[in-house]
């Protein structure tokens, strides 16, 4: 056999493998865009805040405002409630009621039960979840049910007294 | 002039031989009971809610805005809109129902055994594609309990470690189910059944390389096997008349009977209804997601409540044919398991708390702790079995092991 007619085995294990490799990369890196696209769009991230009117709240009052679609819970605490909330540390997931608001009578926190994501509707003494029965309190604290961790605080500041800005 | 067009395509095409190998001639147990026609009406089932979908699809809108109303719009304007409608969503019910019958007769007469596990496998795949396309398809309507179902559901995704909020986030493509999801949901509902159709050709496949099962769990091979045509095909399509008169029965006198009410109240993402419940064919997965106290745990639970049957074939150590039917403990079991199963729908379709936590977490355990008493007991009741005296042909056979090859 003539020297230029050998098969050089390891050669051409070498370009096997290099041009799965290459091949693999490849089709992994066209597969990105079409993963990317299914992430928000800008639209969606283009609705990041929104400014919401306290004065109309009277105290002892929740209202649900939306926040990139999500229910944000608005309470106007009472004194009573307040006292209260300040005396505990919550359940499973212990704060301070102080470390949860900005302005003590105005409670802020994200309307899903971190759960599963359902809507927990008010109680007298907090919130309770339609799905799965996780229990809230008046500082969104969970108190018992499934949920792991208390009511999301979204960010938010004071752009006067009586309005906010979420996000 | 049929028969010179028939011999063209036969020249190029294996038509006739097709046909006979696989439909007329092909041969199949005599001693099939009615529990083997499930198959074949899950097979009608998904051909009608293909087409129905097809139909409805051309009045669909996948917006947020129009969902609600273009499904009225087909309910209320469109020529026999209300019928399609109704066709698509009990079939799904009925897709259901049907492939329920189907694994539990495959559980019933141990049909999942040797040679059978890529079937049994097949269809675990497919049962996996039903669901998927189910939930899917049950956010399109974009009423209340769609959109809460879907929130939850996509919510289970969370539990994902490390990167859950990504995972959620990516699949929705929004902050809450919205607009993305519901169009990336119609996009997928229409693509599943693809697969679906694809997965279906290989469990025929495959079936029609190792033949149906049959009550007696012994293989019949030639001794006993008749052709497919005019017995079973007789036989399948009685038990099509009988089924379509159950359907129709759903479709024109009782369609809302598998709506939820809350259904007919549009999407409303700052609301979540006072009790939500998923359709009933994922109920048992739900009690089971719900007996768990812990996110990830519960979604664990359901996820291997579904997979652990892909196990059976493992788990199920016994060589004694036939299933339950020859097997006191193995039949004991299988009705303990549907009785749990019942059990578990009942939980999953009642609201949280109470009474009902405590029956769905024994019910949770049950289902779970019938998979695990499974290889020992089989072991167990082989042995036992053999040691009440066998019949000597049933010995024979168990002894050499190796099932006679059918011929074709």
């Amino acid at each position: 056999m003539a020297e230029k007619d050998r098969v050089d085995e390891t050669r051409r294990d070498f370009l096997l493998t290099t041009t799965g490799v290459v091949g693999a990369a490849g089709v992994a890196a066209a597969c990105w865009p079409f993963i990317s696209s299914m992430n928000p769009s800008l639209a969606v991230q283009g609705q990041a805040n929104t400014e919401v009117d306290l004065s109309t709240v009277a105290p002892g009052v929740m209202t649900t405002v939306a926040w990139r679609g999500k229910p944000v819970f608005i309470v106007h605490r009472t004194p009573e409630e307040i006292a209260a909330m300040a005396a505990t540390e919550g359940g499973k997931d212990p704060a301070t009621d102080q470390s949860r608001v900005q302005e003590a009578q105005w409670l802020v926190v994200i309307g899903l039960c971190t759960h599963l994501g359902c809507v927990p509707n008010k109680t007298k003494a907090g919130w309770l979840c339609p799905c799965h029965g996780s229990v809230y309190d008046n500082s969104g604290r969970v108190l018992h049910g499934p949920a792991p961790r208390n009511l999301d605080v979204p960010p938010y500041h004071f752009v006067t007294q009586d309005k906010i800005l979420i996000g | 002039m049929a028969q010179r067009l028939i011999a063209w395509i036969d020249q190029r095409f294996p038509l006739t031989t097709f046909i006979k190998r696989e439909l007329t001639d092909y041969p199949t147990p005599r001693n099939l009971s009615y529990w083997w026609n499930f198959g074949f009406l899950a097979g009608f089932i998904l051909v009608i809610q293909i087409i129905s979908g097809v139909f409805l699809a051309m009045h669909y809108k996948p917006d947020v805005n129009l969902a609600f109303d273009s499904v009225q719009h087909i309910m209320r304007e469109v020529n026999y809109g209300w019928l399609i409608r109704y066709i698509h969503s009990t079939g799904a019910s009925a897709f259901f129902a049907v492939i329920y019958i189907h694994m539990a007769r495959t559980l019933y007469y141990g049909s999942y055994r040797a040679p059978r596990e890529l079937m049994w496998w097949s269809g675990q795949v497919l049962l996996i594609l039903l669901m998927a396309s189910a939930f899917m398809g049950y956010l399109l309507p974009w009423g209340q309990m769609s959109f809460w179902g879907a929130q939850v559901i996509t919510s289970l995704f969370g539990a994902t470690p490390l990167i859950g909020d990504e995972v959620v986030l990516w699949l929705r493509g929004d902050f809450v189910v919205g607009d993305a999801t519901l169009n990336r949901f119609f996009a997928l509902h229409y693509l599943v059944p693809f697969f679906i159709v694809a997965m279906v050709i290989i469990h025929l496949v495959a079936l029609h390389h190792v033949k149906s099962s049959n009550p007696s769990g012994i293989n019949l091979a030639d001794k006993d096997n008749i052709p497919f045509h005019p017995y079973f095909t007789a036989k399948d399509f009685f038990g099509l008349g009988v089924f379509l008169i159950i359907f129709c029965g759903f479709v024109f006198f009782a369609p809302e009977f598998f709506i939820e009410v809350a259904n007919n109240v549009p999407a409303d993402p700052l609301q979540t209804p006072p009790h939500i419940v998923p359709e009933w064919y994922f109920l048992p997965f739900y009690a089971i997601l719900r007996a768990i106290p812990d996110t990830l745990g519960g979604v664990v639970a359901m996820g291997l409540s579904i997979l652990i049957f892909a196990a059976m074939p493992f788990l199920d150590r016994s060589r004694i044919p036939g299933g339950a039917r020859f097997r006191p403990f193995y039949r004991a079991l299988f009705y303990i398991f549907l009785l749990d199963v019942l059990v578990l729908t009942y939980a999953g379709s009642q609201a949280p708390g109470g009474l009902v936590a405590g029956v769905d977490v024994v019910a949770t355990v049950i289902y779970f702790a019938v998979f695990l008493v499974l290889p020992p007991l089989s072991v167990w009741e082989e042995r036992w079995l053999r040691a009440r005296g066998l019949p000597p042909a049933l010995r024979d056979l168990l002894d050499s092991a190796t099932e006679p090859e059918a011929k074709r």
